[in-house]
């Protein structure tokens, strides 16, 4: 498994947690960056369930909902699942607008996601 | 915003380099922190300048470095106005495809105006489609 530069990760159970290390996902390398690692965990490290925790997130952009669609699409085609949690309400709100609310499967905190699995 | 904040300009140009939009955008969110904007209205105007300056480096001068750029955002007593021109030959916004419709639920591009749109008062486009002008009232969402 190759390191990670923009993302932590934690397994609990059969779920990987990822956090961001950026609070603000919104320039175009680190997107970049950043979805590389995030289909590595499904691709090469073989990986089924994802939860992502958005709690240290405080901005992110379109291009970075792009890497997230992108991402749902490979967990899907694994026969994995790709949970959200700990959206911060304007976050929330990007998601809302978009509509991106009724594709991803969004959970309040990290014990909610995790028991959903 | 109790208090009737002086009226400034930003116009800057910026070569078509991503990431080049960042220093503009620091520029606007000091000056609407030191004015008071909620952090609601500060997210919205963030997110609506770095769409659209990404949008004019990536699709208007297609990653281009000799094209350049061009921000402007005004303060008047009542609102932001914010251009955002490129030199690219432009594009129509009405031919780009809505996002939240169930069948383009999964495409991953195409969401930026449409961010731009919610979190604005006003979003138009000049004729040719190079130029965007948008507008975020003052105390709008309070």
């Amino acid at each position: 498994m190759a390191g990670h530069r923009r993302l932590q990760l934690n397994e609990v159970g059969d779920v990987s947690v990822v956090r961001f290390v950026d609070r603000k996902i919104l320039d175009e390398a680190n997107i970049q960056e950043l979805g590389q690692e995030l289909f590595q965990l499904i691709e090469e490290d073989d990986r089924k369930n994802l939860l992502l925790n958005f709690s240290s997130v405080e901005f992110l952009s379109s291009a970075a909902l792009g890497k997230l669609i992108t991402l749902d699409k490979k967990v899907k085609a694994h026969n994995g699942k790709l949970k959200l949690s700990n959206i911060r309400p304007e976050i929330y709100e990007v998601f809302a607008i978009t509509k991106l609310n009724k594709l991803f499967d969004i959970k309040d905190d990290e014990a909610d996601a995790l028991a959903s699995f | 915003m109790s208090k009737q904040p002086a009226p400034w300009t930003i116009d800057r140009q910026i070569a078509s380099v991503l990431g080049e939009g960042h220093r503009v955008l620091a520029e606007l969110l000091e000056k609407l922190e030191a004015e008071g904007w909620s952090p609601r209205d500060i997210f919205g105007l963030r997110l609506a300048l770095e769409e659209a300056v990404v949008n004019a480096i990536k699709h208007g001068n297609c990653l281009d470095a000799s094209k350049k750029v061009r921000v402007v955002c005004r303060s008047t007593p009542d609102k932001i106005w914010i251009e955002v021109s490129d030199e690219g030959s432009g594009f129509d916004p009405e031919a780009v495809p809505d996002c939240t419709d169930d069948e383009h639920l999964d495409v991953p591009n195409g969401r930026g105006i449409m961010l731009m749109r919610n979190f604005m008062n006003r979003v138009e486009y000049n004729d040719r489609g190079n130029v965007v002008t948008m507008e975020k009232l003052r105390d709008a969402s309070s």
